[in-house]
C-alpha cells in the first residue's frame, strides 16, 4: 500500500511531513481506503495548540465517523480549506491535496524520533 | 483515527468473519469483486465494492445490481391464505389481483410495527411474503400463530431462494436482453414468472431505490448464474454491483423507511407516515390504530449548515435546550449534495419549512423540515 518514504506515520494512520520545523498532517491511503468515500472533515481553528495524540478533528465517511489524532504536538498554523467543499480529496490525494492541518511543531526532532514509524514500519503494521 | 460507528446496525469488516452469519449463494462472487462485508440481519452481506457514492450514482444514472438473498421468502398457501393474511397484516392481500404486489406491515395488537414487508399474490391461493432479514424469525412465527384459525400453510423458503435486484433507468433495457418477458407489459408492483438468463424466475417490478427496477426471485443455486448473466448483459450499459451502503443512501433519498430506524415496536405506521397502507378491516392492530393518537411524526430534514445528521442525534427547537425528537437515519445525499435526514418530532412541529436544530457532536446545526421524498425519479 502506498506510503511515501519521506513521511512519518502514527499508529492511528495519520502521516506527518516535516519541513523547517513545520509539520503537515493527513491520513494515509490505507486509512482513506478503509473509510470509503469521505463526505465531511471537521478541522480545528488556526491558533489552536495541540498535544501529541490529542483529537484535532473528525472525519466522516458515508457510513462512519472517526476522530483525528495529532501525531505530534504543535500550534495549528493552517487548515486545508479545500476539504470543506471537496472532502473527497482525502480519498483522491491522501498525501497531497488531502492534507488537513499544518503545525508549528513544538519539537521537530522529537516529533521525528518518538513513536512515529517510518514508511517500512508502517507498511508492515498494516499488513497484519 | 479512532472508529466510532455512525450507525449501530452495521459494522464494516475488512475480512469476512466465519461462523455465525450466513452467506448467500453469491458470496464468492462478491468476494471476487473485492467487496467489503458486514453482518446484517444474520447474513454476511456486501457493504460496498469500491465507492458507495459511485454505486449510488450508477443506480440513479444507469443501473445497479444488488444481492438481496438475505430477505425472507415466506410462501403462504391454501383456501384461507387470503383471509388469514388479511387478519395478520394491516392490508388486505385478498384484494390483490393475481400477479400484483402490495406494501404491508405486521403490527402488534397495540399497533406497534413488528416488520414492514411486501406481499405478492402468485395465485388465487398462493402468496409470497417478503420480510426483512432480521425479522424473518419473528414474522414467520407471528404469521403461523395468526394463520392458525385459517386453512392456510406457511412455508419458509428463504434458504431455497436467491434474490437479485436490478435498479435504475437502464434496468429494463438490460433485463430485456436476458428474458422473453415483455417488460412493457409489467407495471410497477406487478410480478410474473419468466425465464431470465435460462433460469426460472419470478420477475417483480418492485424496489427500494426510488428508481425503476426489478427484483428477481430464483432458486438458491441459480443465483450465481443469474448474477453473472446480468452483470455481463449490463456491462456496456454501465451496470455496477451495489452493496448495502448504496442501498441505504438510495432509499434515504427516496424517503423510504428502514426497520430499526424509522420503524420499530414503539412506532405505529401512522406515525411513520404509512397510514395510507392501513386498510379499514379486522386485523391484529387495526382497532388500536383506528383509535390511536399519533405521538410523533416522521419528517424529512435538510441541514442548512455544515454537518451530517446520523441516527440517534437529538432534534431541538431553534434556541431551546431540550430535545423534542431524534434522527432515525441521515447521511450526505450524493444526488442532492446536501446532508439529509429523517426523524421523529412532535406533530405540532412538523410543518414543512419549520426550522429546527440537529445536535451534531455537541453543536447545533440548523435543519429545515421538508416534505418526503427528497428525491423523485424524473417524470414521476
Amino acid at each position: 500500500m502506498d506510503a511515501p518514504e519521506t513521511l512519518r506515520y502514527s499508529k492511528d494512520h495519520e502521516w506527518l511531513r516535516i519541513e523547517d520545523g513545520e509539520g503537515a498532517v493527513g491520513i494515509t491511503a490505507y486509512a482513506a481506503e478503509e473509510l470509503g468515500d469521505v463526505v465531511f472533515v471537521e478541522l480545528p481553528d488556526v491558533g489552536r495548540v495541540l498535544e501529541k495524540d490529542e483529537t484535532f478533528g473528525v472525519i466522516e465517511s458515508v457510513k462512519t465517523a472517526s476522530d483525528l489524532f495529532a501525531p505530534a504536538a504543535g500550534e495549528v498554523l493552517a487548515v486545508n480549506e479545500r476539504l470543506t467543499d471537496e472532502p473527497e480529496l482525502v480519498n483522491a490525494e491522501p498525501y497531497e491535496g488531502g492534507w488537513m492541518i499544518r503545525l508549528r511543531l513544538a519539537d521537530a526532532a522529537a516529533a521525528a524520533a518518538a513513536e512515529l514509524m517510518d514508511a517500512a514500519a508502517y507498511r508492515e503494521s498494516i499488513e497484519d | 483515527m479512532g472508529h466510532e460507528q455512525a450507525t449501530d446496525r452495521q459494522r464494516t469488516t475488512g475480512q469476512p468473519e466465519p461462523g455465525s452469519a450466513r452467506r448467500t449463494a453469491l458470496y464468492a462472487a462478491h468476494a471476487e469483486l473485492g467487496a467489503r462485508f458486514t453482518e446484517f440481519g444474520g447474513w454476511q452481506m456486501p457493504v460496498r465494492y469500491g465507492s458507495i457514492i459511485d454505486e449510488h450514482r450508477a443506480v440513479r444514472s444507469a443501473a445497479g445490481l444488488f444481492d438481496l438473498s438475505h430477505m425472507g421468502e415466506l410462501h403462504v398457501t391454501g383456501p384461507g391464505a387470503a383471509d388469514g393474511l388479511g387478519f395478520a397484516l394491516v392490508t388486505e392481500p385478498g384484494r390483490l389481483a393475481i400477479g400484483r404486489a402490495g406494501y404491508s406491515l405486521l403490527c402488534a395488537p397495540d399497533g406497534g410495527v413488528i416488520d414492514d414487508l411486501i406481499v405478492y399474490r402468485l395465485d388465487e391461493e398462493a402468496f409470497l411474503v417478503v420480510p426483512n432479514a432480521a425479522n424473518r424469525p419473528i414474522v414467520a412465527d407471528e404469521l403461523r400463530t395468526r394463520l392458525a384459525g385459517y386453512e392456510a400453510e406457511l412455508d419458509d423458503r428463504t434458504l431455497q431462494t436467491s434474490l437479485v435486484a436490478i435498479q435504475g433507468p437502464r434496468a429494463a433495457a438490460i433485463l430485456e436482453e436476458r428474458t422473453a418477458l415483455d417488460l412493457s407489459d409489467l407495471r410497477r408492483y406487478a410480478a410474473a414468472p419468466a425465464m431470465v438468463a435460462d433460469v426460472d424466475a419470478l420477475v417483480a417490478r418492485t424496489g427500494y431505490t426510488g428508481e425503476d427496477g426489478f427484483e428477481l426471485f430464483v432458486a438458491w443455486d441459480d443465483g450465481p448464474e443469474l448474477w453473472r448473466a446480468l452483470l455481463e448483459a449490463g456491462s456496456r450499459a454501465g451496470l455496477v454491483p451495489c452493496g448495502l451502503g448504496a442501498r441505504d443512501t438510495l432509499r434515504l433519498e427516496a424517503g423510504m423507511p428502514l426497520y430499526g430506524h424509522e420503524l420499530d415496536r414503539q412506532t405505529t405506521p401512522i406515525e411513520a407516515g404509512l397510514g395510507w397502507a392501513v386498510r379499514d378491516h379486522e386485523c391484529v392492530g387495526c382497532q388500536a390504530l383506528a383509535e390511536s393518537e399519533p405521538r410523533k411524526r416522521l419528517v424529512g430534514l435538510v441541514l442548512r449548515a455544515r454537518g451530517i445528521a446520523r441516527q440517534g442525534y437529538p432534534i431541538r427547537r431553534d434556541g431551546e435546550r431540550a430535545a423534542i425528537g431524534v434522527v432515525t437515519s441521515g447521511s450526505q445525499s450524493p444526488t442532492l449534495g446536501q446532508a439529509i435526514a429523517m426523524g421523529y418530532i412532535p406533530p405540532e412541529d412538523a410543518a414543512a419549512g419549520t426550522m429546527l436544530e440537529v445536535v451534531v457532536r455537541g453543536a447545533a446545526v440548523p435543519a429545515e423540515v421538508v416534505p418526503l421524498p427528497f428525491y423523485r425519479r424524473p417524470g414521476r
